[in-house]
């Protein structure tokens, strides 16, 4: 096969997109696990619930705007009632809890959209406005890619704002490093953490409308998605916001060049990265060691 | 959360003093009591492709719940050790034709090998992260055998691992005869339960208990945390092989879901159903999930809808399990 330069560069773009729905569910679920150290084994059935709650409201509304406004909405909800009523009685009763307690979970979400939607999957067009595909200048690249990228930057840099310039979000700050201090300080910290639980997964429900249209949308389109996003993790650094979105992009890129040159490996190609970073730094790229102990 | 109950029972009720008695002498001698459980089960369950379904998995939760239960580290990776023990039992009787029994001792010793490369990989992540590189390198594992479809059968699975007649000599069944199956399978299970006994009982064991209860404390009395955690992996990934390469036999297929992480999720909730951390545990747990499981696609299609919610119950309000349960209530 001839590799020219102008295929590398669109298959990184490539990479890029792939690596976009990445670093939402990275940045979702480190989010969630720096502040709460919960490992949210849901996070998977929340991307796959994301895409349905999106099938469900662009057949209501028929507005893709207004879906992909209103779906991290209605995700990040449920999100909020599962932290209320289910992980809530678990904190201070060992950090394995949560994470079996949300095993189950994604067992529950998947077999209820199962019943209601079925096995099949359901289709999920790409809106017109964004369809078709634009000249890049070295090639031609689905338009609808490059506003998953777009949209990404935007929220990637949107969530830095609010955590690094808010004053909320410097109550998420400290409430990572310590969350009795910030108790001690007067703060209602388990409202910090059901505010934090629903915005992670509210991210996953907007991965998951993401790329609703590039994936086929069926009941059990979280699985592997999980294991991904794990792999990111991973990658990144548990808890690391930036480690998320580096190791996203990485993990992307990786895949979508490896899918070019032997494509029979592209499913392996992150976990040989991810043994790659765990052999050199095992706490993750931009993990602090002795987070995890 | 030791199964060995204290023998202070003065103030124990005059009401079911005899149960918890009997309890607690099944909990003393525990591996006479679990053989003869396992020796008379086949009379009182429904048929005998079920019980060895239990005797299979539970020896999957056993070994899980060493590292688990006894050393307090999640692991989500086991289906690895299971799959890979399956797999190269089937392909050594397949592709090379040779006999069940040297067939499952290379389908142990290749689960082991795999549990020390993934051990070696994943035993520095400590605490929860634990959990999720054992379930990504579970998982590449898991690609690699779909990927080598020339040996494994890919997505179909590998079929025609019969091992049919079976002749030792002086006795000559056939594994097409469920009953035969059963206690073929038994005395495996029966020899893994004695040495999981045995290692418990040793010294090794009670380092796995002092990790689980204080892992730096554990380092500043002398004790190698870090080789002990790998040891235990690997054993632990010894006795999941042996039950995988069991069901190669029992099944006669090697599906690929024996390598999904959903059956190590499936390993989770059979040690904690039953009880972590103890020695009935896994197979009260097994026999929970697997009767359950029976019980309720034959009026369902969603078992998956009720595993969840009965996990979540557990999880939320009786995380101690049915024996943890059991033993709590006999100590009081």
């Amino acid at each position: 096969m001839n590799i020219t330069i102008e295929l590398l560069a669109l298959q990184v773009f490539t990479g890029l997109a792939l690596g976009s729905v990445f670093v939402l569910l990275g940045i979702g679920l480190s989010l969630i696990f720096g502040l709460l150290t919960v490992v949210n084994f849901a996070h998977g059935a929340f991307y796959m619930l994301g895409a349905y709650v999106g099938v469900f409201l662009i057949g209501l509304t028929g507005n893709f705007w207004l879906t992909l406004a209103l779906v991290p909405v209605v995700v990040g909800s449920i999100g909020l009632g599962v932290e209320r009523f289910l992980v809530r009685p678990l904190y201070g009763r060992g950090i394995d809890y949560p994470l079996l307690l949300t095993f189950g979970l994604g067992l529950v979400i998947v077999e209820v959209v199962r019943i209601i939607y079925g096995l099949d999957g359901v289709p999920f067009s790409t809106p017109k406005e964004l369809s078709g595909a634009t000249d890049l200048g070295f090639g031609y690249f689905p338009t609808y890619r490059l506003f998953i990228i777009g949209i990404t930057a935007v929220i990637v840099t949107g969530l830095w704002l609010f955590i690094e310039k808010t004053s909320f979000g410097l109550v998420i700050r400290s409430g990572a490093r310590d969350p009795e201090i910030v108790r001690v300080l007067g703060i209602d910290i388990s409202r910090v953490w059901l505010i934090v639980f629903a915005l992670g997964t509210g991210v996953a429900g907007l991965a998951g409308v993401l790329s609703a249209p590039m994936r086929s949308v069926i009941p059990d389109m979280g699985t592997t998605v999980l294991v991904e996003a794990f792999v990111v993790t991973v990658v990144g650094g548990m808890g690391s916001l930036i480690g998320a979105v580096v190791a996203g992009l990485l993990v992307g890129m990786v895949v979508a060049v490896t899918s070019l040159v032997a494509p029979e490996l592209a499913d392996l190609s992150m976990f040989v990265l991810m043994a790659l970073v765990l052999l050199v730094r095992p706490q993750g790229l931009f993990g602090k060691k002795g987070l995890m102990g | 959360m030791s199964d060995i109950p204290m023998s202070n029972g003065d103030d124990t009720q005059v009401s079911g003093r005899k149960l918890a008695g009997l309890a607690k002498s099944v909990a003393r001698h525990r591996v006479v009591a679990v053989l003869a459980f396992l020796f008379v089960f086949p009379l009182i369950i429904p048929y005998e492709a079920l019980a060895v379904n239990i005797l299979i998995f539970g020896l999957f939760a056993m070994g899980f719940n060493m590292v688990f239960g006894y050393m307090g580290v999640l692991s989500f990776g086991h289906a690895a050790f299971f799959g890979i023990g399956s797999y190269a039992t089937g392909i050594a009787m397949v592709h090379f034709g040779i006999p069940w029994l040297p067939a499952i001792i290379i389908g142990v010793v290749a689960a082991g090998v795999i549990a020390m490369i993934m051990g070696g990989m994943a035993i520095r992540s400590r605490g929860i992260y634990f959990a999720m590189v054992t379930l990504a390198l579970a998982q590449c594992v898991y690609y690699l055998v779909y990927q080598m479809s020339d040996w494994s059968g890919g997505e179909d699975g590998l079929t025609g691992v019969g091992a049919g007649d079976i002749n030792l000599g002086f006795v000559q069944f056939s594994l097409f005869d469920p009953t035969a199956k059963y206690y073929f399978m038994f005395v495996f299970v029966a020899i893994a339960i004695f040495f999981f006994s045995r290692i418990l009982n040793s010294p090794f064991g009670a380092v796995l208990e002092a990790i689980r209860e204080n892992e730096n404390r554990a380092q500043a009395c002398g004790y190698n945390v870090l080789l002990t955690k790998w040891y235990a992996f690997v054993i632990s990934g010894l006795f999941c092989g042996l039950a995988g390469a069991l069901n190669a036999l029992h099944l006669s297929v090697v599906p690929i879901e024996s390598l999904h992480y959903h059956l190590s999720g499936q390993a989770v909730m059979m040690s904690l159903l039953g009880g972590m951390g103890t020695f009935f545990g896994p197979f009260v747990g097994a026999m929970a999930f697997l009767l359950l499981e029976d019980i309720i696609t034959t009026m369902t299609t969603h078992w998956p809808l009720f595993l969840g919610i009965i996990f979540i119950i557990f999880v939320l309000f009786f995380p101690k399990g049915i024996w943890g349960s059991v033993l709590h209530w006999v100590k009081r």
